[in-house]
């Protein structure tokens, strides 16, 4: 490719720019939750006396070996139900093709965009009349329908790809269509199912209104849940509340970076699938 | 159909055994989506038709609660603030994310660019909340952005921007802005490199610069990214939430009130589920209106 050492040397200062401009909040969050508790220290000044102790503080008063738990407590129950769902309805449109497979997929493709404030109303009291308000259930269970749409749509695009012959094959050996799922194709779809696993942890992880709305108890929230609760109790004590939320983010960022290079095909691909 | 029609044969008739069971595989899907989608969703629509507080009984009101919506200037202006920030979400990311995805696509295998990839991507992966909490106090009185204007001589434009009226909305704005100018610098990059180089080589011995080449070779080979990356942004304006909750609660006033919010507000502390659902629906409607004509533009690309 031809390009000339003047653009390179833009790209690049430009490129820098950018990741300097995405960095700094993360930065500032930092050097902020150094200074002592309850002072407002201005801008990106480190303080003389880095106060490393606010983490703990921050780490007790925000529960968060509860919280901890909590989320992943949450995340145990929606992301391998949510895959294994959305793995067998998407074996039964991009595969098996069942008769009005067609008209199946359109449903689950109009959920896609669905904004979830457009259904939190009925929701509230569907979970109350089903006794679930202020449990972990109330999370779990409607998340798994909301990512359905998206799961049955990424599962049905791996498998509409997958050849018939992989099945003759299998069906002349006398596999039934569960062996063929489970035996032949469930292994075949590693990468795409990690690819949605990663994306469906994320979004679990990171869900807010339906924590802040279907539960009180911060302790059975997800992590962005207990976050706002955190903001709302110490809003006023910048530096503990920038000590909170970065120890919060500490999970899926070292999940990030450990996985990144799965981390970002997944993301790029699920928005271009959804 | 490149198979002998002997297996043809065979797999249809087998196909039809097997074709009714294969339902009981979507089954499970079928009902949680249904159990806490679908009901939900058409009780939205049910319950916009009433006047309900959520507890007594409800009455009948017909379309009275859309009139509201649309006569309202408080209810109405949240479907306008949504708008206004789609410039934000939307026109910003793209463009800015165009731009920056042009003028590194010749070093997009460098190792700096590699350790871009990680790090644009930081704001996809935290929750919105945070992202609320930091640029709160970026934004605050004291934070770095005021410091940042002091510093470079324009000490007299300080503000508390997201608590003044005419600045909270684009406050709000920009910090959407952030979180998804690395999402569509990568989706555009990502575009971009599976576009032939022949062409620009070919474009460059002909004497095209960056700029023609940019317009005549990669904007119209990036149609289909473009639409993912408008569609992607705009839904994240129209049914904002996280962000305005933590930053704002829609003040001051009501001048960052979003219909997602207005929504939580509505059904959960003004106990009015009756007008809360009818704008529940209106939100729905307009996503939908927005990304289908997108998805049209998208695919045509193919």
């Amino acid at each position: 490719m031809i390009v000339s050492r003047r653009e390179v040397m833009t790209g690049r200062v430009l490129l820098v720019l950018l990741m300097a401009v995405t960095v700094i909040p993360f930065v500032s969050l930092f050097v902020t939750a150094l200074h002592p508790a309850g002072t407002y220290p201005s801008g990106l000044s480190w303080p003389e006396n880095p106060q490393w102790g606010n983490f703990a503080d921050a780490f007790r008063v925000a529960k968060m070996g509860q919280l901890l738990l909590s989320s992943g407590l949450i995340v145990l129950g929606v992301v391998p139900i949510s895959l294994l769902l959305g793995t067998m309805a998407g074996f039964a449109f991009g595969h098996l093709r069942v008769p009005g497979h067609k008209i199946g997929f359109v449903v689950f493709l109009l959920g896609l965009t669905l904004p979830f404030e457009g259904i939190i109303t009925p929701l509230y009291y569907q979970i109350r009349d089903m006794g679930l308000l202020n449990t972990r259930w109330a999370i779990i269970l409607p998340l798994i329908g909301l990512f359905m749409p998206f799961s049955v749509v990424w599962m049905r695009a791996h498998f509409v790809t997958m050849p018939d012959e992989v099945s003759e094959a299998a069906r002349i050996d006398g596999a039934g269509t569960w062996q063929l799922f489970w035996r032949v194709h469930l292994p075949l779809a590693t990468p795409a199912l990690s690819s949605l696993a990663i994306l469906l942890f994320l979004w679990t992880w990171n869900q807010f209104l339906l924590a802040i709305v279907l539960v009180d108890d911060p302790a059975k929230r997800t992590m962005a849940g207990a976050l706002g609760a955190f903001q709302g109790q110490w809003g006023t004590d910048i530096p503990l509340l920038c000590a909170g939320a970065l120890l919060i983010l500490v999970p899926t960022l070292s999940i990030f970076l450990i996985f990144q290079r799965r981390f970002v095909a997944a993301l790029l691909q699920g928005s271009i699938k959804g | 159909m490149p198979h002998p029609s002997t297996g043809r044969r065979a797999r249809r008739a087998r196909r039809s055994r097997v074709a009714w069971i294969g339902w009981l595989f979507a089954l499970p899907a079928v009902v949680m989506y249904a159990t806490f989608v679908l009901r939900p969703l058409l009780l939205t629509v049910q319950y916009s038709f009433y006047d309900w507080n959520g507890i007594g009984s409800s009455t009948w009101v017909g379309l009275a609660n859309y009139g509201r919506l649309v006569t309202d200037p408080e209810l109405f202006a949240t479907i306008g603030h949504a708008f206004e920030l789609i410039l934000f979400f939307s026109l910003i990311p793209v463009l800015l994310g165009l731009f920056v995805a042009a003028t590194i696509r010749g070093i997009a295998r460098s190792r700096l660019a590699t350790v871009a990839r990680t790090v644009l991507f930081l704001p996809q992966v935290i929750p919105l909340v945070a992202a609320g909490i930091m640029w709160s106090w970026l934004l605050s009185s004291t934070g770095l952005a005021n410091e940042l204007l002091s510093a470079v001589g324009l000490g007299r434009l300080t503000r508390a921007w997201l608590g003044e009226f005419g600045t909270a909305l684009p406050a709000v704005g920009i910090i959407g802005a952030w979180v998804l100018v690395g999402l569509c610098t990568l989706l555009l990059l990502a575009g971009m490199s599976k576009i032939d180089p022949a062409l620009y080589e070919a474009a460059r011995l002909d004497g095209a610069g960056p700029v023609r080449e940019f317009a005549s070779i990669t904007l119209p080979s990036l149609r289909q990214e473009i639409g993912v990356c408008v569609t992607v942004t705009v839904i994240a304006a129209l049914a904002s939430f996280d962000i305005v909750y933590i930053a704002t609660q829609g003040g001051p006033g009501n001048s960052t009130m979003v219909p997602g919010l207005e929504i939580y507000y509505l059904a959960f502390s003004e106990r009015e589920v009756g007008m809360a659902s009818a704008l529940a629906v209106a939100l729905v409607i307009l996503v939908l209106a927005c990304v289908i004509p997108l998805q049209r533009f998208a695919r045509d690309a193919r």
